[in-house]
């Protein structure tokens, strides 16, 4: 039994690894991206932040929990059994490949003009539903900032200055070689950004990128370091104006007389509309998910660093 | 000629790619102690990255996908002994080499000199 | 013949791992976990649901004839950026709860509600 959750979440961050290239061997590569990037990446990350802050080990079970491993079982029997009636794996002629999937595959090319057909349902055929997507993660970032925020001595006081020297000698060599990355990771978001229309990419796995280059600055620099870098309403009012640039869009489309999300309204020419609306909606995707990630992980740490001194000695 | 050079190259330089990953994680089993562990991962895993990159190089005639493993060879190269180095820094001053071994039960003398 | 029906198998014994994990473990953390192995398991489901035989990633190009379907794609990256949303939010509220109750096993924070109650 598993005692130690440190262990438990590297396991689940080799489990989402290992999900990931599964969905490469599926030919999901856009999903496999989005996977690495944000199973084995934010979320093992952000779970290593919350034990250090809750406590590593966990209190052993004192009951044998049989009711539960009966219900699992029966759970598991009926739900093998409502299989059983389902296609086989990868068959082509299965209910799912005949309805709305053909339009798309074919259609795609002459009324959008992107290779990616994943990027071309995501931002055109179905860009209400990744509209309650960036809303769903400004919400949590809400939800966030209400449960965890905490008022913060302002500015950089002459205490930050001497910690930050004598961290800088224990982390030589890892702050050289961040200075020396992160250009190059802001560079890589920014080209999965644009290239999301010819390949995998696009908004999410930009933003989630974008985002892991500043948690690795504010890792090796220091909190206050990084709100130097990126001061909390600033982050606040891009995570909105994300939000705001995708509704825009479609409000746009609106008053120009055609439907809610309809990108051919925004340029004479329908295909150089659909390029244009995808563009904008990928940037307000790729702002509102960088700065949400941003905000979640700044409060965690504030959160941390606020606490009394004997609290956060745990990890 | 030049095809059949190349073929048996990169299937070489992955065969040997393959091996040291194979001994890499053979080493993780059975060394004793934290630092020996990861002295053994943190050498074999980055020369199996950059055996295996470049033998999908030497396979692959797109000169733009050659361009991009390149650089995905470069930015290992920097990557992976750092975070070796982040690993054994942690380890370091957090006290870790006054483990005992777990199959011994005495001292261990690990890489602390 | 059921054995072309082996991948639905595979995702029902994950779901079951990740349903047992949040009924029977009273750590919260662990709960989440359970969770996150969850949501990974009906990932799988869909995904392995879209894949067609003898088709390629869904990416328009020269000389290919069968795609794999697009659509569960599209659902299932939506579900993987909301799944980090609420994990996040939950780990939240775990880390208030650990500042309000002093622990995370869930018997001790029921024992605490009802000696104040």
């Amino acid at each position: 039994m598993m005692k130690d959750l440190l262990a438990v979440i590297m396991l689940l961050g080799i489990y989402s690894l290992l999900s990931s290239s599964f969905f490469v061997v599926m030919d999901a590569v856009d999903v496999a991206f989005t996977e690495a990037a944000v199973g084995a990446g934010i979320s093992t990350l952000l779970m290593l932040v919350a034990i250090s802050m809750t406590g590593r080990s966990e209190h052993p079970v004192r009951h044998k929990p049989l009711l539960a491993l009966a219900v699992v079982f029966v759970t598991g029997s009926l739900l093998i059994y409502g299989t059983l009636d389902m296609p086989y794996f990868g068959s082509a002629h299965a209910p799912i490949h005949q309805q709305v999937a053909p339009r798309y595959i074919n259609d795609s090319m002459q009324e959008i003009g992107v290779p990616n057909i994943v990027t071309s349902v995501l931002a055109s055929y179905r860009a209400y539903d990744t509209f309650g997507e960036v809303v769903v993660i400004f919400t949590a970032g809400i939800g966030v900032l209400s449960l965890l925020s905490w008022v913060r001595r302002s500015g950089y006081t002459k205490d930050d200055d001497s910690y930050n020297q004598s961290m800088h000698e224990q982390h030589l060599i890892l702050r050289i070689v961040t200075k020396m990355m992160i250009p190059f990771i802001l560079l890589f978001a920014l080209y999965v950004q644009f290239h999301g229309d010819f390949g995998p990419g696009g908004g999410f796995q930009a933003g989630v990128i974008f985002a892991s280059a500043i948690f690795l600055y504010t890792m090796l620099f220091g909190m206050s370091t990084a709100r130097r870098v990126i001061s909390q309403p600033f982050i606040q009012i891009l995570a909105a104006t994300g939000v705001l640039l995708y509704g825009s869009v479609g409000v746009a489309s609106l008053l120009n007389g055609k439907n809610f999300f309809d990108y051919s309204a925004l340029s004479s020419d329908p295909v150089a509309g659909q390029h244009l609306g995808i563009l904008l909606i990928e940037m307000g995707v790729g702002l509102t998910v960088t700065s949400i990630m941003i905000i979640i992980f700044f409060n965690f740490v504030s959160r941390r660093n606020n606490l009394p001194r004997k609290e956060n000695q745990d990890i | 000629m030049m095809d059949t050079f190349l073929n048996v190259s990169s299937g070489l330089f992955l065969l040997i790619g393959i091996f040291l990953c194979l001994t890499g994680g053979l080493g993780i089993l059975r060394f004793p102690d934290f630092y020996t562990r990861l002295h053994a991962v943190g050498v074999t895993e980055t020369l199996a990255t950059a055996m295996i990159l470049f033998g999908l190089i030497l396979h692959n005639p797109d000169f733009f996908i050659d361009i991009k493993l390149l650089i995905i060879l470069l930015m290992t190269l920097f990557i992976s002994p750092t975070a070796s180095h982040a690993l054994a820094n942690a380890a370091f001053h957090n006290e870790l080499s006054k483990q005992k071994d777990a199959k011994s039960n005495s001292e261990i003398t690990s890489s602390k000199s | 013949m059921l054995i072309g029906l082996y991948n639905y198998w595979v995702v029902v014994v994950l779901m079951m791992v990740g349903f047992y994990i949040v009924i029977a473990h009273g750590n919260l953390i662990k709960k989440i976990v359970g969770l996150s192995i969850f949501q990974t398991s009906v990932f799988i489901f869909y995904i392995s649901m879209a894949n067609v035989e003898g088709g390629t990633a869904p990416i328009l190009a020269d000389g290919i004839e069968q795609y794999s379907n697009p659509l569960p794609h599209v659902l299932i990256l939506t579900a993987i950026v909301v799944s980090i949303a609420t994990t996040a939010l939950a780990l939240a509220l775990a880390i208030r709860l650990k500042e309000a109750y002093g622990s995370i096993e869930e018997e001790e924070i029921q024992n605490k509600d009802n000696l104040d109650c």
